[in-house]
C-alpha cells in the first residue's frame, strides 16, 4: 500500500471489522478500494443483479431494502453493505440505495473472499447481521473474563468432607482439623433412603467454631446440629464462577456446598473465588461487617468506586457488577440495621427492611440514590412502636447517606410514615395499585415493583412478592397502564439512525444512557414479568422466567439480553472512565466519546429497545402518557 | 533555453486528437512520442467514458521557471471508480539546494528527499499513468506549466496536452464569488474555490492528511460530483477540458 493512502485506510480501522485487523490485510484492503461518489437517490445496486463488490460508507448514508421493497436497513459512516451477494456467490439479495450524497469504498469480490479466508473476526461480522452481530460484541467481552467461562466444578480440589449430624462439637473438631478444611458439612444419616443432596442437612465452618462454640464456651460434648447453619444455600457444579460470587454476594455466606444432580461435590470458599478475582469485591462486603461505627463504614465506602472501577477493568459484565455493588449497597444497610439495633435495642415488633428498585433489582451502580421501606409486623402499635422504628430508620437513611448513598428525592425512604407500616397496610397498598390503577399514580409508585427484603423478617417482602405476582398478571387495565408509563421514555434513536441529543446541564449535548436506554428496557421487561406472574426482580432474571411462558419468542429475549446488557456496560464503562479520570460520573454521554464500535453496537440496541416498546404497544394497545 | 523549438501555432490550434497524432511525429523523446501515440480523445466523447487521471504536484513555489516538483501523486479514474490499486506516489528531488527552500511540505523530510530521484529517472512510471488517459487538477497553473518545464529542461522538449480543471469549474458554477459590499456588511463570506471547501459542498469529507497522491484522490472525488451534481453523464468532454 502507497503510505501515502493512509488517511483511508485510518478511516477503515476506526470501525468494526476492521478496527481488529491484521495490518497487512488492512492494507491490502485498502489497495484493493474503488471510490465512487453516488447522489441521493442512486441506486447502487439491484436485485437480480450479480453481487462483484461489498461497500462501505465513507460519508453519507445508504439505503437497504428487502425485495418486497420493504426498508430494511439505513447504513450510514463506517458501516458496509453488499456482504451477503458476495457471502452467497450470487445475486444482489438486498439492492441498495443512496439515501443522502455519499461516498462510497467498494471491495472487490476477490478482496472479500481473500479476508474472508484469512481473518476470522471479518468472517463473523460479515456472517452474521445487525441484532446477532450485537449478540457477537457482548460474547466476546464476556470470553476475556474467567470467572465467566470457569465452571464451579474446576474450584473442588478434594473429596468432600463431612460427619454425620449426630457428631459432638470436639470430633467435628478434630475432623476439619485433620483434613485440614474450613468448612465441614452435616448430612443426616438417619433417612439412608434419601440421596445425597437431599441429606445434606447443615455446615459448620471455622468461625462458626470460633465465634458460637469458643466464645461461649460451649462444652465439648455439644451435638454439632445445635450450632451447624441449616437451610444451605448451595450453588450447582455446571454454574458459572461468577454466580458463585453473586450468591456468596447477595447473602454474605463464605462457603457454597456444591450439589451436581444428587450428589455432593464439595465446597467451594470465598478463598477459591479470590484466587479468580484478586481483589475481590468480597473483601469489601466483609470488611463492611466488620466495622463498628458509622465513621468506620464512611472510611470504607470510600473503597466502593474503586471495586468498582476494578471490576469494569477486569471485563466483568454488567450483571456482576449490578449484583457486586446491590451486594456491597445490601451490605452497608444490614450492618447499618445491626449497629442501630445495637443503639437502640431489640425492635419492639419483628419488621423488614426492604430495598426497591435498582437495589432490589440487583443492578446498582455507582451513582445511585437510596430508596428503601420498612414493613412492619401487623402487631404493630402506631403510639406505642413508632417512635422505634423512626429513629432506627433515621439511623440507617442518615449513615447510608453518610456511606454515599444520597437521600432519595422522591423521599421515598423509611423515614417516610407512609412507607413504614405494617404488613397490612402494604398489602392494601398493592392490591389498590393493582386493582384500582391510575397512570400518574402508577407512575410514582413503579419502583415499588422492584421489591426484595434484604433485613429482618424477609419473608414479608416475599409475600408481598408473590401478592404482586398473583395479582399484577390478573390485571389487564394495571398492565396496560404500566405499559402506557414505560413508552413516556423512548431510546434516542432518531429516524435516520442517528443519535438524538439533548442538553445536559453542563450544556453539552449528550443522550442519557439510563433514561433513554436502560431505564425503559427494564421498565418493559418488568411488566412482561408481571404479565408472566414471576417473582424475579432482576432484568435478566426476568428475562429467564418469560422465556418460560410464550409470551415473546425467544429471538426476541435474547436480543433485549443483549441490548441490556450493551447498553449497560458503556454506561458502566463510560463511569468508570470518568472515575479513573477524577470526574463525577453520570448517566450523560457524548457520542463523540465512544468508539465507533460503541456508537454502532449501541444503534443495533437501542433499535432494539424501541422494536419492544413497539411491541408493548401493540400487545396492550398503549399510547404513551407523555414523552419526556 | 532558448535551443528549444517552439511548437508552431499552426499546430497548436488543432484540435486536440489531430494535435495528439501531429506532435506525435514531431516528438523525438520516447516517453513523449509514445505519450501523444496514446493518443486524446475526440472532443463529443461523453465524460462517462472518458478515462481520466486525477495529477497532483507538490512544489517549492508556485512559479513553474523558478520553482521544483517535490512529489507526485495520480490515481486513474473514470466518473464510476477512482481505483486505489492504480494510485502512485513519488518524492522527486528538486533542482534548487534544500536550504533555499521556504516551503514546508506535509510529510516529506529532507532525509527523503535527499535519497529520492531526479524526476529524469521515473518518467516512465509516470507516463505509464497519464498516457491515454485526460488528466484533472484543482488549479491548472501547476501540474502543466512544472512539467512542461521540467522536461524541457530535461528532455528538451516541453509537453502540451489538455485537462479538466476542478477549480474553474467551481469558479464557473460561482461567478459571483464575492459578495457586495452590502452582503459582506450583513456578514455574507466570499464563496471559497479551494479544494477542500468546494469538497465541503458535495458533502464530500475531509481528509487530514495533504500529500499529492491524497489530493489527487480528492480531485478525483470531486469531479465525480461536480458532474453528477452540475453536469450529466453525457457532456461531451470537449466542454470541460481546457
Amino acid at each position: 500500500m502507497q503510505a501515502e493512502l493512509i488517511d483511508i485506510r485510518n478511516h477503515l480501522i476506526q470501525h468494526a471489522p476492521f478496527d481488529d485487523m491484521p495490518e497487512e490485510l488492512v492494507n491490502q484492503l485498502t489497495e484493493s478500494i474503488e471510490i465512487s461518489y453516488v447522489r441521493a437517490g442512486t441506486q447502487i445496486t439491484e436485485t437480480g443483479q450479480i453481487s462483484t463488490r461489498m461497500y462501505y460508507v465513507r460519508s453519507g448514508a445508504v439505503e437497504i431494502f428487502r425485495r418486497s421493497g420493504e426498508l430494511y436497513n439505513r447504513i450510514g459512516e463506517g458501516e458496509i453493505f453488499g456482504q451477503f451477494g458476495l457471502l452467497m456467490r450470487g445475486q444482489v439479495r438486498f439492492p441498495a440505495r443512496a439515501l443522502e450524497d455519499s461516498l462510497l469504498y467498494s471491495i472487490p469480490a476477490e478482496t472479500f473472499h481473500n479476508l474472508f479466508e484469512n481473518d476470522e473476526n471479518f468472517a463473523d461480522f460479515v456472517e452474521i447481521e445487525d441484532r446477532s452481530r450485537l449478540r457477537s460484541a457482548v460474547s466476546r467481552r464476556e470470553k476475556s473474563n474467567a470467572l465467566m467461562t470457569s465452571r464451579v466444578s474446576r474450584l473442588i480440589s478434594r473429596k468432600t468432607v463431612s460427619a454425620p449430624t449426630t457428631v459432638r462439637l470436639q470430633e467435628a473438631a478434630r475432623i476439619m482439623t485433620d483434613q485440614g478444611v474450613s468448612a465441614l458439612l452435616l448430612m443426616d444419616e438417619e433417612c439412608g433412603d434419601k440421596c445425597e443432596s437431599d441429606r445434606l442437612t447443615g455446615i459448620i465452618t471455622d468461625k462458626d467454631l470460633r465465634t458460637r462454640a469458643v466464645t461461649e464456651a460451649l462444652p465439648s460434648e455439644t451435638p454439632i446440629s445445635e450450632i451447624m447453619t441449616e437451610g444451605l444455600i448451595t450453588i450447582r457444579a455446571s454454574s458459572y464462577v461468577f454466580e458463585a460470587m453473586l450468591t456468596m454476594l447477595h447473602n454474605n455466606v463464605h462457603h457454597l456446598p456444591v450439589i451436581d444432580g444428587e450428589e455432593v461435590r464439595g465446597v467451594i470458599a470465598l478463598a477459591d473465588i479470590v484466587r479468580y478475582e484478586s481483589q475481590s469485591s468480597l473483601y469489601l462486603v466483609s470488611n463492611i461487617f466488620h466495622q463498628q461505627h458509622v465513621k468506620g463504614l464512611k472510611k470504607i465506602s470510600n473503597d466502593v468506586r474503586d471495586s468498582f472501577v476494578r471490576m469494569v477493568n477486569e471485563d466483568a459484565n454488567s450483571h456482576m457488577i449490578g449484583s457486586a455493588m446491590a451486594g456491597i449497597g445490601r451490605s452497608f444497610t444490614q450492618r447499618l440495621l445491626e449497629l442501630g439495633e445495637e443503639k437502640l435495642g431489640p425492635p419492639p415488633v419483628p419488621y423488614c427492611f426492604m430495598a426497591l428498585g435498582s437495589m432490589a433489582r440487583d443492578e446498582q451502580l455507582v451513582v445511585t440514590d437510596q430508596d428503601n421501606a420498612m414493613i412492619l409486623d401487623d402487631s404493630f402499635v402506631p403510639e406505642e412502636h413508632d417512635a422505634y422504628f423512626l429513629e432506627l430508620a433515621k439511623f440507617v437513611s442518615d449513615g447510608l447517606a453518610e456511606c454515599g448513598y444520597t437521600y432519595c428525592t422522591g423521599d421515598i425512604m423509611a423515614t417516610n410514615p407512609k412507607w413504614r407500616q405494617p404488613l397490612k397496610v402494604w398489602r392494601s397498598y398493592f392490591t389498590d395499585w393493582i386493582e384500582n390503577p391510575k397512570a400518574e399514580a402508577l407512575l410514582n409508585s413503579n419502583i415499588f415493583f422492584d421489591l426484595d427484603g434484604i433485613y429482618g423478617r424477609t419473608e414479608f417482602a416475599e409475600e408481598l412478592k408473590s401478592l404482586v405476582a398473583d395479582k399484577a398478571s390478573k390485571s389487564q387495565l394495571f398492565l396496560t397502564l404500566m405499559a402506557r408509563n414505560a413508552l413516556n421514555r423512548t431510546p434516542p434513536l432518531g429516524f435516520f439512525r442517528t443519535f438524538v441529543l439533548e442538553e445536559d446541564g453542563k450544556h453539552q449535548k449528550t443522550f442519557n444512557l439510563k433514561r433513554r436506554g436502560t431505564a425503559p428496557l427494564s421498565d418493559l421487561i418488568r411488566i412482561h414479568a408481571l404479565a408472566c406472574a414471576s417473582q424475579a426482580q432482576n432484568s435478566f432474571e426476568r428475562l429467564k422466567s418469560i422465556s418460560k411462558t410464550k409470551l415473546i419468542m425467544d429471538d426476541d429475549l435474547s436480543n433485549l439480553r443483549d441490548a441490556l446488557e450493551f447498553i449497560s456496560i458503556v454506561r458502566i464503562r463510560h463511569q468508570a472512565l470518568t472515575l479513573e479520570a477524577g470526574g463525577e460520573p453520570d448517566n450523560n454521554v457524548r457520542p463523540e466519546d465512544l468508539s465507533p464500535f460503541e456508537r454502532s453496537h449501541l444503534k443495533d440496541a437501542f433499535q432494539v429497545v424501541s422494536n419492544a416498546q413497539k411491541f408493548l404497544r401493540f400487545r396492550y394497545n398503549s399510547q404513551a402518557t407523555r414523552h419526556v | 533555453m532558448s535551443d528549444i523549438p517552439s511548437v508552431p501555432d499552426d499546430i497548436k490550434s488543432l484540435p486536440w486528437p489531430e494535435q495528439f497524432q501531429t506532435l506525435a511525429k514531431h516528438a523525438k523523446a520516447p516517453v513523449l512520442k509514445a505519450f501523444y501515440e496514446a493518443g486524446c480523445v475526440a472532443p463529443d466523447t461523453p465524460i462517462c467514458e472518458v478515462p481520466m487521471v486525477a495529477l497532483d504536484f507538490e512544489t517549492t513555489g508556485l512559479e513553474s521557471e523558478a520553482h521544483s516538483i517535490v512529489s507526485i501523486g495520480l490515481v486513474p479514474f473514470t466518473l464510476d471508480a477512482i481505483s486505489l490499486s492504480q494510485a502512485k506516489h513519488w518524492i522527486v528531488r528538486p533542482k534548487l539546494p534544500l536550504h533555499q527552500m521556504s516551503v514546508t511540505f506535509h510529510g516529506i523530510t529532507h532525509a527523503d528527499i535527499e535519497k529520492a530521484p531526479d524526476l529524469s529517472q521515473i518518467l516512465e512510471e509516470v507516463f505509464a499513468s497519464l498516457n491515454g488517459r485526460i488528466p484533472v487538477v484543482h488549479f491548472r497553473h501547476i501540474e502543466r506549466p512544472f512539467l512542461d518545464v521540467a522536461l524541457q529542461y530535461r528532455l528538451n522538449e516541453g509537453i502540451r496536452f489538455p485537462l479538466v480543471d476542478t477549480m474553474a469549474i467551481e469558479a464557473h458554477l460561482h461567478p459571483d464569488r464575492q459578495p457586495s459590499f452590502f452582503k459582506r456588511m450583513i456578514g455574507e463570506k466570499p464563496v471559497s474555490i479551494r479544494l477542500s471547501d468546494s469538497r465541503t459542498r458535495y458533502g464530500l469529507p475531509h481528509y487530514a492528511a495533504h500529500n499529492a497522491l491524497i489530493d489527487a484522490i480528492a480531485t478525483a472525488e470531486l469531479l465525480q460530483a461536480q458532474i453528477q451534481h452540475h453536469f450529466s453523464l453525457q457532456t461531451p468532454i470537449g466542454d470541460l477540458w481546457l
